[in-house]
């Protein structure tokens, strides 16, 4: 098969030639295309639960690939400009966790910016690696973590030159993009790899005028979130490597932790959504690029809200802007971003992403259509008429610099005890706190616990942001470390 | 030979008309639009499939969605209309000498061009010098002005499809906004007989009770609707619909209808018990 023959999609093929075989199933899943959970057939229909089928030779098998699951991965290669492509059915959490696991273990540093999503911590508790945090700058109006500045990852970089990776998002939650070619220069230069979490960055493999994806600047892997932006089934995904990674490392790394029994339901939504973009992204995207463009600037007209762009590029913390998020500011209006979100589900039907604090962010992608678009700006309005207030004055996120005490697996499997979050200033944690979403780390694992920490968790709390990380649900108490020494020569690994 | 249209009014009921032929079939950005000639009913709009109007029964709708405000309201100068593309709220509408002016917005420009061409009955008057028409979605329309309107009619498609965003809150709480301290809206208010009709009808009288202080239901009969018994939506800032009702001054206008009376207009605000349940669970 022609490698660069974007029509094919084999796997798809594949499943319906099988079926046209009516082959007869001894084999798992014990439902047997269906029959004998008719309830599940009837809800999800029989051409659904026909195709949740078991690997086998014509179907191929996803931990070691050799026919058209293999194919499959060279088309997704061919299409997104990479080397080799895995496809992934553990959500991009495991595409992220193997990619980390790819390049640094127990004690290893690898560099990144605080605001990386929980997966990537979870990977750190896993291997043992240490992370070396660059302080995103924040974005002092809206109250977000922009990216990495160069200058500060070179800081790190010449802090840390026994580091091993450095890692990047790109774009983060907010759709803002760091000098990703010049920080995959830097770490190349001093002999790190470099990686990037492209959860929400699908799309910049098909469009000119979005920001450059990481396999176009050069960086080693990069987990893409096929199942965001680019239309296959929610926890389908692509973990993709560039010329200088074993191909055959990263699969081994892969098949520690994922399933032997990958769904085809999720493989062959990954096919068809890599054929998909592949012959009709371009437009597909300057559509969805279209409508954010026009949301934005007729929810800025509604007057109040600050749905923000490309004016925030500098050049440096901003390098580049994602214009398919419809990121919008609420304080403006009064109202908490948390609230808007509540407000847009419980009063208009309408699920948006998140709301964090200071801002909503929309999901826009290919299946949107300018309707829902109208349905979005015209609650907005309302919203701003019912509920707006003025001069609310609200609290703006702050980035809490971490104080790195011990290696994140450290501090998750060391002894620890329970004790109210009030009497915690001064301990090191041994869990995570998350404000979710957006998903950024307040807390992780053996980390101090400051003040600012605790005021910052109270009021997150209060203003209905979701808490989630720690053994105790409702935050009243925290997990610290039980006998603790300071470690005098720095984190304790 | 037989030509039968049929529309599925629910997955197990089917409803059709003889055909004598088919005058007009095509495709617009938004939606399939489709004309027929019949022997009983004349000739009939169908949009997705969906029955719009017959030539022998839109009296009933246009009638009933137009002078049951109009009785009320003491003096209208300004008014909206979403939907209506086939023209026959307008025909009723311009027979007020003291109407002013009445923008009407239709999302789709072949809707109108189509009525204009086959059903010269509904959209006879859509030349109307106090008439501004404008192609554009009704829930954008309907975002900007403030206060400037006296009476907003929502003549809209099914909820499903792309008159979908003229049943939801944002919708109804921006005509709010448009509508002046005494304004009225009144909006198709789909059929409460049918299980699937009846939880739309439920939803958008929730949605209008939470936008407006006054927000009141009413009947007709409309046989080539589904189950044929349809409601309208009576919503409003300060005017009561039986309370505010001026009897004589409209009688007085001599004003010809096949359908609407005074006296109909009281008994149609008398509805059934087990509607009234329905939408009293939502108030």
């Amino acid at each position: 098969m022609n490698p660069l023959d974007q029509t094919r999609a084999p796997i798809y093929e594949a499943l319906e030639q099988f079926r046209k075989m009516r082959v007869v199933p001894f084999d798992v899943p014990g439902h047997k295309r269906g029959r004998g959970n008719p309830e599940l057939t009837k809800l999800l229909g029989e051409t659904c639960v026909g195709m949740d089928v078991n690997s086998m030779k014509p179907l191929d098998n996803l931990c070691h690939p050799v026919s058209v699951i293999r194919e499959a991965e060279e088309l997704a290669a061919g299409a997104f400009g990479a080397a080799h492509a895995f496809l992934m059915v553990g959500g991009t959490t495991s595409a992220v966790q193997s990619m980390v696991l790819s390049v640094v273990k127990r004690g290893e540093k690898i560099i990144l910016p605080r605001n990386v999503h929980r997966s990537v911590m979870g990977a750190l508790v896993l291997c043992g690696a240490v992370p070396v945090y660059v302080n995103p700058e924040c974005d002092e109006r809206l109250g977000i973590p922009l990216g990495m500045k160069v200058s500060e990852v070179e800081r790190a970089i010449r802090a840390n030159p026994d580091a091993k990776a450095v890692l990047v998002n790109n774009p983060t939650y907010y759709g803002i993009c760091s000098d990703l070619k010049s920080i995959v220069d830097l770490a190349h230069k001093n002999g790190m790899v470099c990686l990037a979490d492209e959860a929400h960055g699908t799309h910049f493999y098909f469009h000119e005028n979005l920001p450059v994806s990481a396999m176009a600047a050069g960086a080693d892997l990069a987990a893409v979130s096929m199942h965001k932006s680019g239309g296959s089934l929610t926890q389908s995904s692509l973990l993709l490597a560039g010329p200088n990674i074993s191909g055959g490392h990263v699969r081994q790394i892969i098949n520690l932790t994922q399933t032997t029994s990958g769904s085809y339901l999720l493989l062959s939504s990954l096919d068809i959504a890599r054929r998909n973009l592949a012959l009709r992204g371009r437009e597909e995207f300057q559509r969805v690029i279209q409508m954010a463009q026009y949301a934005r600037q007729e929810i800025n007209d509604i007057g109040g809200y600050y749905a923000f762009s490309k004016e925030l590029v500098n050049g440096d913390s901003v390098y580049d802007f994602d214009v398919t998020k419809l990121s919008v500011n609420t304080l403006d209006i009064g109202l908490a971003g948390i609230e808007v979100y509540d407000l847009l589900r419980d009063e208009y039907d309408i699920q948006i992403e998140f709301g964090d604090l200071g801002n909503i962010l929309a999901y826009l992608s290919i299946g949107d259509r300018p309707r829902e678009i109208e349905r979005l700006v015209g609650a907005l309005s309302e919203v701003r008429r019912r509920f707006g207030k003025k001069g609310a004055a609200l609290m703006k996120q702050e980035y809490i610099e971490p104080q790195v005490a011990a290696s994140p697996q450290r501090a998750f499997y060391a002894p620890h005890r329970s004790l109210p979050l009030e009497e915690t200033e001064g301990m090191v944690c041994s869990e995570f706190v998350m404000c979710y979403p957006p998903g950024i780390p307040i807390l992780t694992p053996g980390e101090r616990v400051t003040r600012e920490i605790i005021d910052y968790i109270q009021y997150a709390k209060a203003k209905g942001c979701s808490m989630t990380g720690p053994e105790d649900p409702d935050i009243t108490r925290l997990n610290v470390l039980q006998a603790w020494k300071e470690e005098p020569h720095g984190i304790l690994v | 030979m037989e030509f039968w249209f049929s529309e599925e009014q629910t997955p197990n009921v089917r409803f059709s008309i003889r055909v004598d032929r088919q005058l007009y079939s095509g495709k617009s950005e938004f939606q399939r639009i489709d004309v027929f000639e019949s022997p009983e009913f004349g000739r009939f709009l169908t949009l997705d499939g969906y029955m719009m109007l017959t030539e022998k029964d839109e009296f009933i709708y246009h009638e009933m969605i137009v002078h049951v405000p109009m009785a009320v309201h003491p003096r209208v100068r300004d008014v909206l209309v979403i939907g209506a593309g086939d023209g026959g709220v307008i025909r009723e509408l311009v027979r007020y000498p003291e109407i002013e002016h009445i923008d009407m917005v239709e999302i789709d420009p072949l809707v109108v061009e189509v009525c204009k061409k086959y059903l010269p009955k509904t959209a006879c008057c859509l030349d109307d010098p106090r008439l501004s028409i404008h192609y554009a979605d009704g829930l954008k329309f309907v975002r900007s002005p403030q206060e400037r309107y006296d009476l907003i009619i929502v003549d809209s498609t099914d909820p499903f499809g792309p008159g979908e965003g003229l049943f939801t809150r944002e919708f109804y709480g921006n005509c709010y906004k448009a509508l002046r301290a005494d304004g009225i809206m009144v909006n198709q208010h789909e059929s409460p007989f049918y299980a699937e009709d009846a939880v739309a009808c439920q939803r958008a009288h929730k949605r209008i009770v939470e936008s407006f202080p006054i927000s009141k239901v009413y009947q007709a009969h409309i046989p080539t609707y589904p189950s044929g018994h349809w409601l309208f939506g009576f919503a409003s800032k300060k005017y009561h619909p039986l309370r505010d009702l001026d009897d004589t001054r409209w009688n007085l206008r001599g004003l010809h209808c096949k359908y609407y009376t005074t006296t109909l207009h009281k008994g149609a605000f008398y509805i059934p018990a087990y509607v009234e349940e329905l939408l009293k669970d939502v108030e």
